[in-house]
């Protein structure tokens, strides 16, 4: 019942067998080492998990491996793999994570958000990451951080 | 989870020999926000997962001027990012907006939200209130089933295996209206509705009412629209048009809320939902989107 699945990963080919039944979280982070998506909740609730699917955020651990066949899917391996992008400066600047669990889900979740609308108002980001849980921060220095990207460029 | 199989059909024909072969055994993905939820908790053990994202048609999203047809691939985002449905189909549009997170909304559809058949469903009321006709591919071709007709239950409709909902489609309105959804949570992001009612108010003084999460299905406040008909809303007449409504709902107690509780702001949130359509009507009203609650 293994099927062979092919998908651009952070900019490269990847060939993989897959069960039906394997979720593209377990594949990123078991198989393909690939550890920057987290299992928080496991079933759509907290975020940990984001990765962008053809630019646009997604749970991996509700959507099977199987569907992205063809796709294009990026982590946060591949977003800083020129180095560190204005969002992750600032989110440095600003002290933003404790623990860092929710950041790589934060950061592309605010990252998809600037892409769509470089300029958003603070109602807007906080909109934007609402599906992003922070177990630690009380979210202000991450609001603040992206609020500054948000007033330059 | 189970191992299944996994179908990837590129046409509404293939997928519908392939759901008729496995009948109950077979499920349909689409943007698998809830179905992958409930394969991992071992509530659902497909033998065979179709995929229909392959489908070309399906992701059709289109205004001709008679009906908003919203393809059953089409994602919660996508609506919003219409400007038709913003500015044709603002409640739908609301509604949309309280899905879930973006994170979810980026696979999650409309119509994949109806067929689940939650009772919470918050694109039902936006529907209900339209008056959208789902339209469902058969092997005999095509029906078209209202969908004040469409949710038998929770979790239930009148789809059966072999039967997939290709598109809803909405009829445009003739006329100014104005319209809301509310959605009462208990936090931002991914919460279930405690409450959900929209409702449409026409300048012929025509209404619509409709809730989600307060009864075994998503529901329509006929008595209370008939009531309203051709009246202008005071205060008084507000009071009267929320006891009725009430009427058609029968709330549950569960972990978000109370039976009492719903029943209670099921009829607060109906005036507040009126008044808020009316001032839109009006044109001094809060933005489309706007919090309401
Ligand atoms: S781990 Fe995927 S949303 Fe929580
Ligand atoms: S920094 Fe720990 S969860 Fe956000």
């Amino acid at each position: 019942m293994k099927r062979e699945i092919k998908f651009t990963l952070n900019g490269d080919p990847v060939k993989i067998e897959v069960m039906p039944n394997e979720k593209l979280l377990d594949v990123l982070r078991d198989r393909l080492g690939v550890k920057s998506p987290k299992h928080g909740c496991g079933r759509g609730e907290c975020g940990a998990c984001t990765v962008l699917l053809n630019g646009k955020s997604i749970r991996s651990c509700i959507t099977l491996a199987i569907e992205v066949d063809g796709q294009e899917i990026t982590t946060l391996e591949g977003l800083e793999k020129n180095g560190m992008t204005e969002l992750q400066k600032s989110f440095l600047q600003h002290n933003s994570f404790q623990c860092g669990f929710c950041a790589p889900g934060m950061t592309l979740t605010a990252t998809e958000l600037l892409k769509k609308n470089p300029h958003p108002d603070e109602e807007e980001i906080r909109e934007a990451i609402a599906g992003n849980l922070c177990r630690c921060t009380g979210y202000k220095n991450i609001i603040d951080a992206i609020v500054d990207v948000s007033k330059k460029g | 989870m189970n191992n299944f199989d996994y179908a990837k059909p590129s046409t509404l024909k293939e997928a519908i020999d392939i759901y008729k072969k496995y009948g109950e055994k077979a499920k349909l993905l689409m943007g698998g926000t809830d179905l992958v939820v409930l394969m991992d908790d071992g509530v659902l053990s497909p033998e065979m997962v179709i995929d229909l994202k392959g489908i070309e048609e399906l992701k059709k999203l289109e205004f001709d001027g008679e009906y908003l047809h919203i393809g059953a691939g089409v994602t919660f985002n996508e609506l919003i990012d219409s400007p038709v449905v913003k500015e044709k189909f603002p409640v739908i549009w609301e509604a949309s907006r309280t899905v879930a997170s973006t994170g979810v909304r980026n696979k999650a559809t409309l119509v994949g939200n109806i067929c689940s058949a939650v009772p919470s469903a918050d694109s039902a009321p936006a529907l209900l209130v339209r008056g959208a006709i789902v339209v469902i591919a058969t092997e005999n071709g095509d029906r078209e089933v209202p969908i004040t007709e469409f949710f038998t239950g929770p979790r239930r409709t009148v789809l059966s295996p072999g039967e997939i909902v290709k598109e809803v489609k909405v009829p445009a309105s003739n006329g100014k209206f104005g319209g809301s959804y509310i959605k009462l949570g208990r936090y931002d992001g991914e919460d279930l509705a405690q409450v959900g009612v929209a409702t449409i108010v026409t300048e012929n003084k025509d209404y619509k009412i409709a809730f989600c999460a307060v009864a075994p299905k998503p529901v329509r406040a006929f008595e209370a629209e008939e009531f309203l008909k051709g009246k202008d809303l005071t205060d008084d007449v507000l009071e009267e048009a929320a006891k009725i409504a009430v009427k058609a709902i029968s709330p549950i107690s569960d972990i978000r809320a109370s039976k009492e509780y719903r029943l209670y702001v099921s009829g607060v949130l109906v005036k507040r939902s009126l008044k808020a359509s009316f001032s839109r009507l009006n044109g001094n009203g809060p933005a489309y989107g706007e919090r309401l609650v």
